[in-house]
């Protein structure tokens, strides 16, 4: 059967029939892929592309916001990855350590991902906007033996330098190499001689491949551990969910240094074959329709919240632009409610379809499929391979009758779930009760066996489809010179869903003012980054605490969200 | 109108920019899409504005567009200072 029957066989399926004989072998099969073998996803991403016959194939249109181009084919990936391996490799990294891409969206930040998991060691990208501390938490914890990062980053990096022992190589790939100091190392990848042949490391099924960070309610975010068996699910998924065919431009807005940058910014397309575009850009909606325009984009992934802002700028800058291109749109971050479904018909013919799954998943969990009818403001029903439910809160048995709001929760065993949080075997095990994952957030289903989104189980705040940990802002908030106590809470937001709010208590000879107010987000966005920066900061006497003293994060977001605040007995009076 | 053009860009390179950081910020360099300040910043840089100025810049008119450059932010500020000032 040829390739393009072959889609056209899968797009006949309807949901049930796909679901009815699920197996993940059929990832398997299709990537050549036998248990006990070797599987590496550098390798599958590049090399095993080009000997599919797609070496001259385009891989990557890259674009930035002065509108210089780049364009790789799949053998230029294979041998760039080939020479940042080499590279690393000859750097003494070895298999197994973290090196961590802080990078813009540029064209090395792809390629290095590709170059580690050659390698054997595992890559770990961190969002180039985090603050010094965000960075430091995040390196020190992984125990990092090499970073790679660009000029402008690379002060964040020096500041914290002298703080991990265990970092022995600072890598810059736009540096002028006399302008480096002890430990930094200039690398110009594309002026390097290109390594035709570099001996990838075998990883197996269970070799480390990715590390992630996320935010929880308490202690510092955890590493999430991932091996490259992952890229089975990423792989199906991407082609099932994502409509990816072989002519495919696809487009996904997502910074590798969050998970659906690297699933689905990476992975999913490329072990697919699949040409992708990105653009190094911020938001810009005049700026992002002439990209889809001009490279006639077919599939684009994007979040609710630059759906939003797409909608405050209105239909009339959508008319402007030929968009006749795109065939399929799929967002995924936060919740998408009902009027951006509602909109995306009306400004593009066509809806987004919500796709739900977190850092820990590695991979959708729920989506709205391909050809399923989308029900605006529903997740969609669980991907084929995946059992997922709702649990009672208190039994965490699953709930059988509809609409009844609990726990989401899925049965554990999918190739990309998470293999660990990095030295932190407590908090792993505690996300998993009665034989199910637990995600952290709340929904009920519907009789269809739709689910419909409710809110977080836990105080972490997810802003622009981002979870922030409250524990680290209040952590860098004790750290300004004016606050003595504090509590930071999500609060209701048109365009982000959730931003983070603080509760401050001032030190005695500090007065509330707004220069105070700037001050501290400032700090806040400097020391951290700036989705953790409050929004908004209320100066109060005193914060709710129970009698052991713990603050009650729970009083105060009720009342940003205008919900019951429940029982109230532990709390102390004041 | 020059002074506001200084006091702006001077903030910006101070506050938004790392230490070491040798990019050069003048009126028309694209600070949203050029990755300099994003859509959360915006906030703080809004409020330093009103603040700074004794405007209220309406969340609706507070648009990466509108704050892309140094110039666009000026002429924004321009127009809400020629409204009724706060409080008013």
């Amino acid at each position: 059967m040829s390739q393009s029957a072959v889609y056209e066989e899968l797009a006949s399926r309807s949901y049930e029939e796909l679901a009815r004989d699920f197996n993940w072998s059929v990832a398997e099969r299709e990537l050549d892929y036998k248990p006990g073998d070797p599987i590496n996803i550098g390798w599958m991403c590049s090399d095993r592309i080009c000997r599919l016959g797609m070496a001259g194939k385009a891989a990557l249109h890259w674009e930035d916001f002065r509108g210089n181009e780049q364009q790789l084919t799949f053998n230029d990936l294979r041998l760039l990855s080939n020479t940042f391996a080499r590279f690393i490799c000859d750097l003494g990294v070895g298999a197994g350590e973290r090196v961590c891409l802080f990078m813009d969206r540029i064209p090395e930040l792809y390629i290095g991902f590709l170059g580690i998991l050659k390698t054997g060691a595992v890559a770990q990208p961190l969002y180039s906007a985090f603050g010094d501390e965000s960075l430091l938490v995040r390196l020190e914890n992984a125990g990092t033996a090499a970073i790679v990062t660009q000029k402008k980053h690379l002060q964040k990096v020096r500041k914290i330098l002298d703080r991990l022992p265990e970092l022995r190589n600072v890598i810059v790939v736009d540096a002028d190499a006399g302008k480096l100091q002890q430990r930094e190392i200039a690398l110009d990848l594309f002026a390097l001689p290109r390594v035709k042949d570099f001996p990838v490391y075998p990883t197996v099924a269970e070799s480390p491949s990715v590390l992630h960070y996320t935010s929880g309610t308490t202690g510092q975010p955890k590493g999430a551990q991932h091996v490259h068996y992952s890229i089975i699910s990423q792989y199906l998924t991407a082609k099932w969910v994502l409509d990816l065919r072989p002519d495919d431009i696809y487009w996904c807005n997502a910074d590798p240094g969050w998970v659906t940058g690297t699933s689905y910014g990476i992975i999913g397309p490329w072990s697919n074959g699949i040409t992708q575009a990105v653009l190094d850009c911020g938001f810009n909606a005049e700026r992002w329709y002439d990209f889809i325009e001009k490279l006639g984009v077919n599939v684009w992934y994007s979040a609710p919240t630059a759906i939003r802002l797409l909608m405050k700028e209105g239909l009339e800058v959508v008319q402007r632009h030929n968009l006749s291109s795109l065939r399929h749109l799929a967002s995924v971050g936060e919740p998408l409610n009902a009027e951006a479904v509602i909109w995306s018909e009306q400004a593009f013919g066509m809806p987004f379809h919500d796709t739900f799954w977190q850092t820990e998943t590695g991979c959708i969990v729920i989506t709205n499929f391909p050809g399923m009818p989308v029900k605006p403001g529903s997740m969609g029903r669980s991907f084929p391979g995946i059992t997922a439910t709702v649990l009672n809160t208190k039994t965490y048995e699953p709930i059988t009758e509809t609409g009844v709001a609990g726990l989401i929760a899925l049965r554990p065993g999918w190739p990309s779930q998470v293999r660990g949080y990095w030295k932190n075997e407590t908090g792993y095990k505690a996300k998993f009760k009665n034989g199910w994952y637990l995600c952290g957030d709340r929904a009920s289903i519907d009789p269809d066996g739709y689910f419909w989104f409710m809110g977080r189980d836990d105080d972490v705040i997810n802003t622009g489809g981002h979870l922030v940990g409250p524990f680290e802002i209040e952590s860098a908030l004790l750290e300004h010179p004016a606050v003595h106590e504090s509590a930071a809470v999500a609060k209701p937001d048109p365009v982000n869903m959730e931003v983070v709010k603080a509760f401050v208590t001032l030190k005695r000879g500090y007065s509330p003012s707004d220069d105070l107010e700037l001050e501290i987000m400032n700090h806040i966005r400097k020391r951290l980054s700036p989705l953790a920066m409050p929004q908004e900061i209320e100066f109060v006497d005193s914060l709710p605490k129970t009698r052991s003293g713990k603050i009650v994060r729970r009083v105060l977001r009720c009342k940003e969200f205008n919900e019951p605040v429940g029982d109230l007995s532990t709390i102390m009076d004041d | 109108m020059d002074e506001m053009n200084r006091v702006v860009r001077d903030y910006i390179v101070r506050e938004y920019l790392e230490e070491g950081d040798d990019r050069e910020i003048t009126d028309t360099t694209p600070l949203i899409t050029g990755g300099i300040v994003d859509s959360f910043s915006m906030v703080s840089l809004k409020r330093f504005l009103e603040k700074k100025y004794q405007i209220r810049i309406p969340d609706a008119d507070a648009t990466p567009d509108a704050f892309d450059t140094v110039q666009g932010i000026v002429a924004l500020v321009q127009r809400f200072r020629t409204a009724a000032p706060v409080g008013v």
